[in-house]
């Protein structure tokens, strides 16, 4: 076959139907469920939202970049702290406030990179993991963020509480729909592709020009400081913050489940992870710790016997990508939807 | 003298942080994984123990020789059932079999034990002390230091004298060609990680007596486990002996201070080393 008559394609129809599907579920949670369902079950749905801003990071990292990190509540608590500090002691409104606590959040992943990235494979983990440790002690020690008892949120004051529950609903609706776009775009740009390089091969992404390093930092400051807005919600939401709670383990605990479950590596995965994951927490919260040791086999049967989640096994019987990441090579010609060949 | 006191706590301390984190260190330098299990097993055998002598009624000693080998079989099944399928998919799948199993045995704890903090009786063994000058050290925290110090140069004669630890020498420098040489490296790797958890094991039971601890402690021993490994520098046994004093001063140094500054001091050296020497104080040149 000559180089003219073959195609390199992206997507396809499958994909555009099956994003406008999930189009419309968006749509029918901004419009739709509000209206629809109690103000608890609205406020435990921001939960949702959280889980996937964190399990889209987090897959971000483990995922493309091969970064495995326990340290990522250190975000959570700075995002958290923040944006309470910074609309109450500081006066900002709520939204800048919020943005903020996420640009403090990247600047902190930046920074701390530089000491975290001399660390490999485990050791990057543990390594993230004392970073947060510190900034959970050290900010008990801050008087002006109330120690080791924590601060609460002033700034919804006066506000009523079906007005300030919608508030943070949209919000976080909003915010998990433009974390999850911006992680398909980085993954389309050049970046993505060298990301996913990366992903297949370090070492010989390395030897192709890959920024292996910069791609690395740009992920980790990016996916902490979306992290930093999923405190901020948490907070919001909590209306409190402690450095035991905020700064707790428990949270990338969650984001590692939720991925697994879910499915390393795709877009699509975390998200899936993501409803999964609420949906049991929902339902098994009665089993106190035996739900978290079935959690704990459920990780370690999926990684050692289907490593790409529930959302590879799905893809196994429907070969669909909602987020078209992967190229495939055919002959030119009108659109023949065959749906995904392998992965590329 | 005050001060003088806190180093000689510290360095006692230290011991029982290169015993913790002897087994991290050996296996990352035989297989290049990170076990992050590895507090929560400590913890574990301390549970173990607690329950031997509480409701088994056996003396404390007993109680410590059963959990060791009792542990160190575990390890060795582990290795052979699950990491060892883990570390055919590349570096990522053994860390994260590894969490999930951390998250299973916290968690079993919980609601086996409850999440009360407990501690194991010593009886005047707690409180006994010697007069060293014009120091009282305590004499379990020598007997634990000494254990450190034994468990670390026992294992290095071990690595360093018999054909097993050339075996797992050789592994670490080239696993390949160990393989063609004939060495059988799923039989090696659970050797190794059998010695990890078994010494984790005993530490785990000098944790018990010394402190107070919850299903959960595990997760502080794994942290002060990896900062002995990474300030002593990777790879290196003798190197987490050091490391561990120093992390253990840090610590001590560092609650002389203020109380509340003990942890914190021992993360924020761990930090300076990461900045200024990043290969630790005695790196042995290996690829991580």
């Amino acid at each position: 076959m000559s180089a003219e008559a073959v195609e390199v394609r992206r997507g396809g129809r499958a994909s555009w139907v099956a994003l406008g599907a999930l189009g419309v579920v968006v749509v029918l949670l901004a419009v739709v469920v509000p209206y629809q369902v109690s103000l608890g079950t609205l406020s435990n749905l921001v939960g949702l939202f959280v889980l996937v801003i964190l399990g889209t990071t987090w897959n971000l990292m483990a995922g493309y970049a091969g970064m495995v990190s326990i340290g990522q509540q250190a975000f959570i608590g700075i995002g958290g702290y923040g944006v309470i500090h910074l609309s109450d002691a500081v006066g900002l409104p709520l939204l800048a406030a919020v943005g903020a606590a996420a640009v403090l959040s990247g600047l902190v992943a930046w920074a701390t990179s530089f000491l975290v990235f001399r660390l490999a494979g485990g050791y990057f983990a543990i390594g993230t993991w004392v970073v947060a440790e510190v900034l959970k002690l050290v900010t008990g020690q801050v008087d002006a963020l109330g120690g080791g008892s924590g601060l609460s949120l002033l700034a919804f004051r006066g506000t009523d509480r079906v007005t300030r529950v919608a508030t943070v609903y949209w919000l976080g609706l909003a915010l998990a729909v433009l974390v999850v776009l911006a992680a398909y775009l980085l993954m389309r740009s050049r970046t993505g592709l060298g990301l996913t390089a990366l992903r297949d091969d370090p070492t010989a992404a390395a030897g192709l020009g890959v920024p292996v390093t910069r791609a690395k930092r740009v992920v980790y400051v990016g996916s902490s400081a979306a992290v930093g807005l999923a405190g901020a919600l948490t907070a919001l939401t909590t209306l409190r913050v402690t450095p035991e709670s905020v700064f707790s383990v428990q949270f990338t605990a969650a984001m590692i489940f939720v991925v697994l479950i879910g499915g390393i590596g795709t877009i699509e995965g975390p998200i899936l992870g993501a409803v999964v994951y609420f949906l049991l927490e929902d339902r098994l919260a009665d089993l106190g710790a035996w739900y978290l040791v079935v959690l704990g086999l459920v990780a370690v049967v999926v990684v050692l016997v289907a490593p790409r989640g529930l959302w590879g096994l799905l893809t196994r019987v429907a070969p669909i990508e909602v987020f078209p990441l992967s190229h495939r090579v055919g002959p030119r010609g009108p659109v023949r939807d065959a749906g995904l060949p392998s992965r590329t | 003298m005050d001060w003088v006191g806190a180093v000689v706590q510290g360095i006692l301390l230290g011991g029982q942080y290169a015993l913790l984190a002897c087994g991290l260190s050996l296996v990352f330098g035989v297989m290049r994984i990170v076990n992050l299990a590895h507090g929560v097993l400590a913890v574990a055998a301390a549970y173990v123990v607690l329950w031997l002598t509480v409701e088994v009624s056996l003396p404390l000693l007993l109680g410590v020789v059963v959990v060791v080998p009792l542990f160190a079989a575990l390890g060795y099944a582990l290795q052979r059932g699950l990491l060892n399928r883990a570390l055919r998919q590349g570096e990522l799948s053994p860390l994260l079999v590894s969490f999930g199993i951390g998250v299973v045995l916290t968690n079993l704890l919980q609601e086996t034990f409850s999440a009360d903090t407990r501690s194991i009786a010593i009886g005047d063994l707690g409180t006994a002390g010697v007069s060293v000058g014009p120091l009282t050290v305590g004499v379990f925290a020598l007997v634990t230091c000494a254990a450190g110090v034994g468990v670390i140069a026992a294992v290095q004669l071990f690595l360093a004298r018999t054909r097993t630890g050339r075996a797992m020498r050789a592994t670490s420098d080239d696993p390949e060609t160990a393989q063609l040489m004939g060495i059988d490296q799923r039989h090696l790797y659970g050797l190794a990680t059998a010695i990890a958890v078994g010494t984790v094991a005993l530490a785990g039971a000098f944790v018990g007596m010394s402190t107070q601890f919850s299903p959960t402690y595990g997760d502080l021993v794994l942290i002060f486990a990896f900062e002995a490994v990474i300030i002593g520098g990777l790879g290196s046994l003798w190197g987490t002996l050091w490391g561990g004093l120093v992390l253990g001063v840090a610590q001590t140094v560092g609650s002389q201070l203020d109380p509340a500054y003990g942890v914190l001091a021992g993360h924020v050296v761990f930090l300076l080393v990461l900045l200024v020497r990043p290969s630790g104080l005695m790196p042995r040149t290996v690829t991580a």
